[in-house]
């Protein structure tokens, strides 16, 4: 049901989109070079490349929101300014972007209304229900964006652009946080529009994606298209070859040599106070040194209150429900949880794992002042020092960046996240604790990242990864449980564990209660319907 | 046709530093055409405005004790400002830092020593301080908003400083003036330079050292900055919010304290019903026009002092109400949060119907 359309002889029909030698520089640095790109109606079109690649810079030019520095346009044959992404909306260009511009304070119709010209305002809850269970996308129009998990989120992006009947939906790695399930219903979904006539152009570095839903693949890679490709003729490794330049890196995972148990979660218990929150429900796990454990489950079923939890940024009463290294911690807060040997990478890495607008040593800071790295001494900040770490885990973790010390928000999400790992990786901490570890980070980043993670719990760390990527997951994990409305599954044995069994567990399967399911299960229908 | 703001890709240096520059030329410009609609010659209100007070060594030495407390306050508010806190509220802490201080010379006034104006000083600084603690408690406890809070409560202590003067403090050998006894000897600031510059300007220059290097260098300035910048990442670091609302509050609160103190125990030498012009409301422009950094505070304080001085030259000379420096307080910083936004956004010319431009351009 999901196979490919052959699509020989696209070059007969007339592209809706044609960019003819987009170049974007910023100052010295070429983000496009002479990019050749054309967009048929009916053809699911995959933009293929690293982070870093300029797939983004493209795609915002078609967007609108940048203006090229060089080439043109073309929209149905005729050169064609797009000066804003008002304009390109009107065009009927939709775009998803995979960090979301939703206002947390309003809810989901009031959201979708900012972007609606106002005639479309009239009774727009019960037209983004209709819309949004149609195509297999449920949404509460009333809820509170803030409220939501990064899973729906996204939904009310797509929804957003399906209000406006668009003839092009560009989506930026639209299923990389959404769980197997999940992602087929988008599958569905895409592939609906383009039966319909719509193009769209998907922007992913999931291969197996592009080849199980794109007609056509164009590769980038350092700003300039390398290849097109039928994705239908390739393989994976054929695919990732011509993105990466090389031989993509595997992920090496040696037997586990099980040492004592390093972090002990107790029957931990936390309430919410957020009506929409989700609270912990009696969470118990050991993860022994020299181990990977994984935590699977769909957005929002309590990864971000578990991960708070443990992090220390929100403090429990008992202290024995969370033990670091043999100490009760339940009641330490972050700072003294890291002197006890742990260390934390949060999902999100700017704003959370480091401070957009401060330079990459000032972010050395930010977690390792009281680590025993002599960063501070008498209160007073040691620059040199900080700089002495960045340029270690520059190296060690192949950081590329623009000059020695940049801001963090230049870095490309790839290279950022290399850094907050390396920063953490670094410490050699007994206990680690990462959430997400390669959300939106090309192949490339993500090899070097699962293999720093596994080359630590070898070392003897209990490293403890909560993730949403199944792929991720039976790739470095040796345990696996799953969340699922704040409950968690004993874990399991990797080798052991089916993608069948943990789809059930994340369905709530394991925690007895069945609304949510329900809900799943209705959507499933309207779809086939 | 119409204009458009877009986003810049990357903030401006440029604008970040042109900004200031062209706020003041702008709100020069408007001064200008304000004074010509006004019938006063415009070349003749800006000469006496900014430039006269300049041509005299007493009214730089004039400028240099108006612009002390300006630029101490300003950058203890820079502090707050910096952490995201908005405190504006300067003015009453103040008033409470003059008021505590003058507990000694109004109550003591035979206590005469050398250092009787330290513990002048300390007490200025613990009642700026301490009313400071206030709204810092309130945001702390109940998340009330700091900038009412604060702005409310500079009419109470404006009021109480009314009140004492004109009720408990008042000089009984004062021919009923609603001031306290003359501060005499030993509880008067003491003149280090020339006529009139005391011991405060000294505190200015300590205080921009200190704030820099606390700011610059230390732990505690770090935190006040990732704050400022990124809350969750602060407690992501381990840092303490309501440690650093505190802090930043008790800091500017004590400077402003400071500076009350020194106005009646310096130039002004008693305590009245009115310790301050607004130095606590204009330190707020100083900040911002001295984008929160120390040694653009103390020129932005300057010229601020100038526009105070130049204000009372030109009401005795061409009779202009000395509200005319308030305007111009307040265009200044009017332009410069308007410009400020340039530093983010740039301004594009739009042809009116922004919808032609989707079609074709052939």
């Amino acid at each position: 049901m999901l196979n490919p359309v052959s699509v020989e002889g696209r070059t007969s029909k007339a592209p809706l989109l044609q960019a003819i030698g987009i170049t974007k520089l910023y100052g010295t640095f070429t983000a496009n070079d002479s990019i050749d790109l054309d967009l048929f109606p009916r053809e699911i079109h995959a933009l293929l490349g690293e982070n870093g690649a300029g797939k983004s810079t493209l795609v915002k030019i078609i967007y609108g929101a940048l203006q090229p520095t060089g080439g043109e346009l073309r929209w149905k044959g005729k050169a064609t300014a797009i000066p804003s992404p008002a304009a390109a909306r009107r065009l009927g260009i939709g775009m998803v972007f995979q960090h979301f511009s939703l206002f947390d304070a309003l809810t989901v119709t009031e959201n979708i209304a900012l972007a609606l010209p106002k005639e479309m305002r009239n009774g727009l809850a019960s037209t983004i229900e209709r819309v949004s269970a149609d195509y297999g996308l449920p949404l509460r129009p009333d809820a509170l964006v803030a409220d939501l998990s990064v899973g729906e989120r996204q939904r009310i992006e797509i929804v957003r652009c399906l209000l406006q009947s668009p003839q092009l939906l560009i989506m930026d790695e639209p299923t990389s946080v959404l769980t197997p399930h999940e992602a087929d219903h988008l599958f569905v979904t895409l592939q609906r529009l383009a039966r319909e006539g719509c193009a769209v152009l998907y922007i992913t570095h999931r291969l197996e994606e592009v080849q199980r839903i794109c007609h056509h693949a164009t590769i980038m890679r350092r700003g300039k298209v390398v290849g097109e490709a039928n994705p239908a003729k390739e393989t994976a490794a054929t695919l990732a070859r011509m993105m990466v330049g090389n031989e993509v890196l595997e992920v090496a995972r040696p037997p586990a040599a099980l040492g004592p148990v390093r972090l002990s979660i107790g029957s931990l218990d936390v309430a919410t106070p957020d009506p929409f929150g989700v609270s912990l429900k009696s969470i118990s796990l050991d993860v022994h040194g020299g181990e990977v454990v994984a935590i699977a489950g769909i957005a929002g079923n309590g990864q971000g209150e578990l991960f708070a939890a443990l992090s220390g940024e929100q403090t429990v009463e008992r202290p024995g429900a969370v033990f670091i290294d043999g100490h009760a911690a339940g009641h330490f807060g972050i700072t003294k949880r890291r002197n006890l040997g742990a260390a934390f990478i949060p999902e999100e890495r700017l704003g959370h794992g480091a401070v957009p607008r401060l330079r990459l040593s000032d972010n050395v800071v930010l977690t390792r002042h009281r680590t025993g790295d002599e960063l501070v001494v008498t209160g007073i900040v040691r620059p040199h020092k900080a700089q002495s770490i960045v340029n270690l885990v520059a190296s060690e973790y192949d950081v590329r960046k623009d000059g020695p010390n940049p801001e963090a928000r230049s870095l490309s999400g790839g290279n950022l996240q290399k850094f907050v790992v390396g920063r953490e990786v670094d410490r050699h901490p007994g206990v680690l604790i990462v959430s997400q570890p390669t959300w939106g980070v090309d192949a490339g980043a993500a090899a070097l990242i699962r293999q720093a993670l596994i080359d630590l719990a070898r070392a003897g760390s209990a490293v403890l990864v909560i993730s949403q990527d199944l792929d991720e997951i039976f790739e470095i994990s040796d345990r696996i449980a799953v969340i699922s409305r704040g409950h968690l599954s004993p874990a399991e044995p990797a080798a052991i564990v089916t993608r069948e069994s943990i789809g059930l567990l994340m369905g709530g399967v394991g925690e007895g209660a069945a609304a949510k399911p329900k809900q799943t299960e209705e959507a499933a229908h309207a779809l086939q319907a | 046709m119409h204009f458009r703001l877009e986003r810049r890709p990357q903030r401006s240096r440029l604008m970040a530093v042109l900004s200031p520059v062209l706020a003041i030329a702008l709100a020069l410009v408007t001064f200008f055409l304000a004074f010509a609609v006004m019938r006063i010659d415009p070349f003749r209100a800006l000469y006496l405005y900014f430039i006269d007070p300049l041509t005299a060594l007493w009214s730089i030495e004039d400028l240099l004790v108006k612009a002390a407390p300006i630029i101490l306050i300003a950058i203890g508010l820079a502090f707050c400002y910096q952490a995201n806190v908005w405190n504006i509220g300067a003015e009453g802490q103040l008033a409470v830092g003059a008021t505590c201080g003058s507990i000694i010379p109004v109550y003591f006034p035979h206590w005469q020593s050398p250092i009787v104006i330290v513990p002048m000083l300390l007490l200025g600084t613990l009642g700026g301080m301490a009313y400071a603690a206030i709204p810092a408690w309130l945001k702390i406890r109940f998340n009330a908003n700091e900038t009412l809070t604060t702005l409310m409560l500079v009419y109470v202590a404006n009021l109480m400083v009314d009140y004492l003067a004109r009720t408990p403090w008042r000089d009984p050998a004062g021919h009923n003036f609603p001031n306290s006894a003359p501060f005499a000897g030993g509880q008067i600031l003491p003149v280090i330079f020339g006529d009139s510059i005391r011991l405060n300007v000294l505190f200015v220059l300590i205080t921009i050292a200190a704030v820099w290097f606390l700011s610059e260098r230390t732990l505690t300035g770090f935190q006040l900055r990732v704050f400022g910048l990124s809350p969750r990442a602060g407690a992501f670091g381990g840092f303490n919010r309501d440690r650093m609302i505190f802090l930043t509050f008790l800091i500017s609160g004590g400077l402003a304290g400071v500076a009350g103190i020194c106005e009646v125990a310096g130039p002004i030498g008693q305590f009245r019903t009115v310790v301050s012009p607004g130095y606590g409301f204009t330190a707020i422009i100083v900040a911002f026009l001295g984008r929160l950094h120390p040694l653009g505070i103390m020129f932005a304080g300057l010229l601020l002092a100038l526009s105070y001085l130049g204000g009372e030259g030109a009401q005795i000379a061409l009779g202009i109400s000395d509200q005319a420096t308030q305007v111009f307080q307040g265009m200044l910083l009017f332009y410069v949060l308007a410009f400020d936004t340039l530093i983010f956004y740039r301004l594009r010319l739009v042809r009116r119907h922004p919808l032609e431009l989707a079609v074709p351009a052939e």
